[in-house]
């Protein structure tokens, strides 16, 4: 496959680490009075879709970029490449 | 260079630099690069700029590319990470130096031993690479650097001419395996 | 039978070789693209036959009256080449002799090359007389399914019984056992635009788009460019097709921007418009030359791909169609216009298209008899100067060890006999559409030419041109490759132009469907290389396999070397009618890659026996192979495991001496392998508190402190020394297994869970050389090193405590005074290049107190003595509690892994715990593996206690020692239980101890 860099254009997914489901990114909050629940759930319960998913590539034979890549689990199609670094501020995470 | 007794080991173990030639290609080992790593601060960029002009008299370069000037050259390797190489007899303490330019806007790292350094030259040079590596080295323009798998090891490649001046750099323990991997891809394509 | 020998008088028998001179190739015709004036030697079955430069070893073969190459798979039936290409079911030979023996190679396409060796498979003693022939007489029972269903019990026979002598008897080639001593290889390559197959089509496309300035890869898997045109006889313009595909390739050699590979093939079209290649390098020397690789494993970087990979010709299957001399009438065709060979010197023809009809004349016009065209159809034109007979069919043959004549059918239903040493069969043309599949891509019926055309759902990036689309003219395969190649590269905004194309034949090839011949009682072979017959997709059919996946895995059809180019249709067309569907709605099997067949050794590349991966060597690596150093490969390091000196015979020997050594005075040992990470940053200090399950945060600057890493789910996943060399600088370690795993969990805390975090991080493994210095007299040796500005008395420079010195006159280096195997100890790290010159000088300041250089298997004896936990401890399954350490796993921060710690089922009172172990006979030695059970329990999985994780001979005390994993082991200390083994069927009694066997109040450490 090849994964479009949003920094270094096109590479083969041979580069690559895959990682899972993009949700690794939401790590839940350790002082949550159900802390343990909600860290099981992030770490075992996962959507297995068979359609678009956006999983987390990890660019270690490149720049070592975390990207989100969001990939068709049937045809393989990739529609959009993400920064994670970006993802995670996106989603409220900063330090 | 400072003053003490002990020797240094060139990578592949030999008291001069290795070099293999052939028709319209070389592979010359070289250690005398040292090298430091430049990783900007958060939200130092603007210093970072700053700093990096004074003390290396050019830009840091953008994402895959490498820039020369004087006795420096950088080249980009991840977000707001670069590589300063600079000549190692004059630079062997080059983290220091590098730190002192840039004070607190940038982590500064010795990476000169941390690595070994071919120079490929010659026209031949694409037909080895390209049974070496995914780049398209073909086409890859002067300036150019890129980090890739070579002999399952992590590497850069730098073009320094289009088509016939590139350096590979990878992981200094792996040296002789990486070596070999030239220089069986060499006699593979010439 | 016997009146069939006697047909047009001719005396027919055997072989039509035995009659002919072997060396005068008889057989062998004027012109084709060979080289006449040249003789190349080579040996087929021990016997030394002529051929000449541009033959393959079936058309040598055949110039040289040779029909009979092979045995079939399963009734070891005679056979010879079906096609004059890659999709040959039958011609499979056994190539070259010792280690470069290569099975299962097909006779059309391997390369005549002077000294050639061939072996035909299969057979035994002989190929001409075959004791296992004796299947074919058995075949009424050797159906599909039948070893399915004969050889289901009992259980225990399959793997003693059934599967060996099936495996004799069936089968092909046999591999030579011995090592390949060729090289491959591997690469990449880029292209605009990858052209695959070089006929009219891609070679129209190729002029198209290398005119265009494009960057243009023309892959072909034959030797010779030109497809078709070079096996055919028709015009090109004013001259032949031979001559404008030669003229062509001429004008794209000088392209600079244009790549010929000849003898390659794409094997396959992967995900995003990757595809990949094999080149045969080398496969027609005999030997490559020195350096060069005999295949190359090419992945193919091309934004588009124009497949031009022509069409395959289907035969008719009838009753005996699999004798040698029966062929593809195309195939004997291009034998003859290429090639320059004929299988026989009197053709019959059979055919139900116009296609076949070419090949009657192109034979006449060679001088080759053509005994008669059988044609199926009643109607269309009649071929003069032979006798053409419609709506006829061909319902037998006749020939021992090759054809000697046929039985047709007439359209009036009489039966006429005719002899013939050759059959040319046409069932029409089917569209190579393999490629067009690989990604799920399904073809659809195109009822014109009664085949199926690549469907609408392609490979990504890949268009289709010439006869591979169904358009089977010369005309149309150029104007599509052109057209092709125009459109494929106006999507990449290159405007090309057609190239202007030179006229050519655009006569329809009238096929009229026709898939088997009903007529006669024995058996009509599809799939010649499985030994499928009519019968078979019959039986299967009878018993439910209806689905083509279902008829493909129940009769093999289709499977093997060949993947059914030749006979999928049949087995389609049969199954359709059996099941009163139409082809279309039976459907076809799935493509998959490789389209032909690759030998393990190409996929392999250069990562073959040494070089099957990298070799990171430690910096003190010469220094130690001097010494004769034994090595140990840990990962893709190798370290030095032991220093055998003059006199010791067994590695214990050694182990014991660098470990007393150690323990008595001072050992030196090289730890450049453990993962060095330089964290810094003005978060850093933070960065580690939340990555380590212990507290970082208030680290003093020169000092170490030991870390537990946890993996979210609370089990260890590494641990390690973090040293703070400045406030917002440290030096973190991991251990040398995970060093990469740690630097990538690293970066994704530090990218995803926390983007803010002011936090660099970079890998400086490689960057210094380190080594631990360790015993009583290891500060005495370290002053010798270290320059005398550098106070390192136990004062000024405590246990846990670190900096940045110099040593040797004035070299940058760094201490930490950190301990693995329980003694005082230091790490000390200097730049890699000067790792070898420190060795040499520590081992030199070391003599006073006959010090040792100690392999890792020491370093694992001191470190199971002292009870510290390493790889064996830390597998995946463990948590900080079990390793005794639940005590770090700080609850006032939030860290990695340390929520999920907390879970209930992993903080029991009976949890696993880790404690040391020693024999309750001290002479007895421990297994690490083996599980504890309580004395007097039967030793069942239900009793398991836990397990031994690591032993070891201790010489300080005399005795084996373990560590291991207990149920609340922390408990039971001065029990007595059982190490069970159950693969040994042996048993140890050992006591419950602490696990920390040396030094347990850690005096040595601050000393």
């Amino acid at each position: 496959m090849i994964i479009n860099h949003p920094l270094l254009g096109p590479r083969d997914s041979q580069e690559f680490i895959y990682l899972g489901d993009a949700n690794l990114i939401e790590r839940p909050d350790w002082q949550a009075a159900n802390a343990v629940e909600t860290f099981h759930d992030y770490l075992y319960l996962r959507d297995n879709p068979a359609g678009e998913h956006r999983e987390l590539w990890y660019h270690e034979q490149g720049d070592r970029s975390w990207l989100v890549v969001t990939r068709n689990t049937v045809t393989h199609e990739i529609s959009k490449v993400e920064l994670a670094r970006d993802v995670a501020r996106s989603k409220g995470r900063s330090k | 260079m400072p003053d003490h007794s002990l020797a240094p080991l060139l990578p592949l173990g030999g008291a001069t630099p290795r070099r293999d030639t052939f028709a319209g290609l070389t592979i010359t080992e070289n250690p005398d690069v040292a090298i430091a790593s430049v990783a900007c601060r958060m939200g130092r960029d603007a210093d970072l700029a700053k700093a990096a002009a004074a003390l290396f008299g050019t830009a840091l370069p953008v994402p895959g590319q490498m820039v020369a000037k004087g006795d420096w050259a950088l080249f980009w390797t991840g977000p707001g990470q670069w590589m300063a190489t600079a000549p190692f007899a004059t630079h062997e303490d080059i983290s220091r130096i590098v730190k002192a330019g840039l004070g607190d806007t940038a982590s500064v790292t010795e990476q000169t031993d941390a690595w070994v350094r071919f120079d490929i030259d010659g026209a031949r040079a694409p037909d080895m690479f390209e049974r070496l590596c995914i780049l398209d080295t073909r086409r890859m323009a002067a300036g150019s650097a890129n980090r890739t798998m070579i002999e399952h090891l992590g590497t850069f490649v730098l073009c320094h001419r289009a088509g016939e001046a590139f350096s590979v750099l990878g992981p200094r323990s792996a040296a002789a395996s990486l070596h070999h991997a030239h220089v069986a891809a060499a006699k593979s394509a010439i | 039978m016997n009146q069939m020998n006697r047909i047009n008088g001719q005396p027919l028998g055997g072989t039509e070789a035995t009659g002919a001179p072997r060396s005068g190739q008889a057989n062998r015709l004027s012109g084709g693209q060979i080289d006449h004036a040249k003789t190349l030697n080579f040996r087929f079955d021990g016997k030394t036959f002529q051929g000449h430069p541009g033959d393959t070893l079936a058309s040598a073969l055949l110039a040289n009256g040779v029909r009979l190459m092979g045995r079939s798979f399963k009734y070891h039936r005679p056979r010879g080449p079906l096609t004059s290409g890659s999709e040959e079911p039958n011609a499979l030979v056994e190539l070259r002799s010792g280690a470069r023996q290569e099975p299962n190679t097909r006779a059309t396409v391997a390369e005549l090359f002077d000294g050639l060796e061939a072996m035909s498979q299969n057979r035994w003693p002989s190929l001409s007389f075959d004791a296992l022939a004796i299947n074919d007489r058995l075949s009424t029972f050797l159906t599909a399914g039948f070893y399915y269903k004969t050889f289901m019990w009992p259980k225990a026979f399959w793997e003693k019984l059934y599967e060996p002598i099936i495996r004799r008897a069936a089968g092909l080639g046999s591999l030579s056992m011995e090592t390949d001593p060729d090289l491959y290889d591997k690469g990449f390559l880029h292209a605009d635009l990858l052209i695959v197959g070089s006929g009219p089509a891609g070679l129209a496309a190729a002029l198209t788009a290398g005119r265009a300035g494009a960057q243009v890869i023309l892959a072909e898997e034959d030797f010779l460019f030109g497809g078709r045109l070079i096996a055919e006889t028709y015009r090109l313009g004013s001259g032949s097709g031979a001559d404008w595909a030669a003229a062509a390739i001429a004008e794209l050699a000088a392209m600079p921007n244009v790549r010929l590979m000849p003898r390659t093939t794409v094997i396959g079209a992967f995900d995003h418009g990757i595809t990949g290649a094999v080149e045969r390098v080398s496969d027609h020397l005999a030997v490559p030359a020195a350096g060069k690789p005999r295949q190359i494993l090419w992945r193919i970087y091309a934004k588009r791909t124009l497949l031009c990979a022509g069409a395959i010709e289907r035969p008719i299957p009838f009753e005996n169609n699999d004798r040698p001399g029966i062929l593809l009438a195309g195939a004997i065709r291009a034998y003859a216009n290429r090639w320059a060979a004929t299988p026989g010197k009197t053709v019959a023809i059979f055919t139900n298209n116009d296609d076949g009809l070419r090949t009657a004349t192109d034979l006449i016009d060679k001088g080759v008899s053509v005994a008669a065209v059988i044609d199926t159809r009643p109607e269309g034109k009649t071929l003069a100067g032979t006798t053409h007979l419609k709506g006829a069919t061909v319902i037998d043959s006749a020939g021992r060890l090759g054809l000697t004549g046929i039985t047709v059918r007439l359209g009036t239903g009489e039966t006429r006999q005719i002899a013939c040493t050759a059959l040319g069969v046409s069932g029409g043309w089917n569209p190579n559409v393999h490629l067009t599949c690989h990604q799920r891509g399904r073809p659809v019926w195109d009822a014109k030419i009664a085949a199926f055309v690549p469907g609408a759902d392609l490979p990504p990036s890949m268009s289709v041109a010439g006869a591979a689309t169904g358009d089977l003219t010369t005309s149309g395969a150029l104007a599509s490759g052109a057209a092709g190649a125009v459109a494929a590269l106006d999507a990449l905004g290159i405007t090309a132009r057609a190239a202007e194309l030179p006229e050519a034949e655009d006569a329809p090839v009238n096929v009229t469907p026709f898939w088997y011949v009903k007529h006669g009682k024995g058996r009509a072979w599809i799939d010649q290389q499985n030994d499928v017959t009519v019968k078979d997709v019959k039986l299967a059919h009878q018993e439910g396999y209806r689905s083509v996946e279902h008829l493909k895995r129940y009769t093999t059809l289709g499977m093997a070397t060949d993947q059914g180019k030749t006979s999928n249709m049949a087995g389609l067309a049969v199954m359709a009618e059996l099941t009163s569907k139409s082809i279309p709605a039976t459907g076809t099997t799935i493509f998959r890659p490789p389209y032909t067949p690759v030998p393990i050794a190409t996929f392999a590349g250069r990562s073959a026996g040494k070089d099957f991966r990298p070799v990171r060597q430690t910096p003190s690596h010469k220094w130690a192979a001097e010494q004769g150093a034994v090595f140990v490969e840990v990962g893709m390091w190798k370290r030095a495991q032991w220093f055998p000196r003059q006199g010791e015979t067994h590695w214990r020997q050694s182990v014991d001496r660098e470990v007393l050594a150690t323990r008595n005075s001072v050992g030196i040992c090289d730890v450049t392998t453990l993962g060095k990470i330089d964290v810094q940053g003005t978060d850093a200090a933070e960065f580690l508190n939340r990555v380590y399950a212990n507290p970082f945060a208030k680290l003093a600057v020169g000092k170490v402190r030991y870390g537990l890493m946890l993996r979210e789910d609370g089990m260890a996943m590494d641990d390690g020394t973090t040293a703070r060399l400045a406030e917002d600088h440290f030096v973190t370690t991991t251990t040398t297994a995970n060093a990469v795993g740690v630097y990538r969990h690293m970066e994704f805390c530090r990218q995803c869970l926390w983007p803010d975090l002011d936090v660099q991080i970079i890998s400086t493994t490689e960057a210094w050389a380190q080594f631990s210095v360790a015993g009583p007299n290891a500060r005495k040796l370290l002053q010798k090193i270290v320059d005398p500005g550098h106070d390192i008395s136990n004062e000024a420079f405590p246990y846990m405590g670190c900096g940045e010195i110099t040593v040797c006159g004035g070299l940058r280096a760094r201490l930490f005074r950190i301990s693995f195997s329980g003694e005082l100890a230091y790490e000390i790290a200097v730049p890699t290049r000067y790792g070898d010159g420190l060795i040499r000088a520590m081992v030199e300041a070391g003599k006073q107190y006959d010090s040792v250089v100690y392999g890792t298997e020491a370093l694992g004896v001191m470190r199971i003595e002292k009870g510290h936990a390493a790889g064996n401890e830390l597998n995946g399954t463990t948590t900080a509690r079990n390793l005794g350490m639940a005590g770090m796993v700080s609850k006032k921060k939030d860290a990695i892994g340390s929520t999920l710690s907390e879970r209930e089922g992993l903080n029991r009172d009976d949890v696993l715990a880790l404690v040391g172990f020693r024999p309750v006979d001290r002479s007895r030695p421990l297994v690490a593996g083996s599980h504890f059970i309580n004395v007097g329990a039967e030793a069942t999985a239900a009793n398991d206690q836990g397990y031994m994780t690591s032993v070891a001979f201790s010489p300080n005390l005399g005795h084996s020692v373990g560590l291991g994993f207990l149920k609340s082991g922390g408990a039971r200390k001065g029990e007595t239980l059982r190490a069970v083994n159950p693969l040994n069927n042996e048993e140890v009694e050992v006591e419950v101890v602490s696990a920390h066997f040396i030094d347990p109040e850690g005096d040595r450490l601050r000393a």
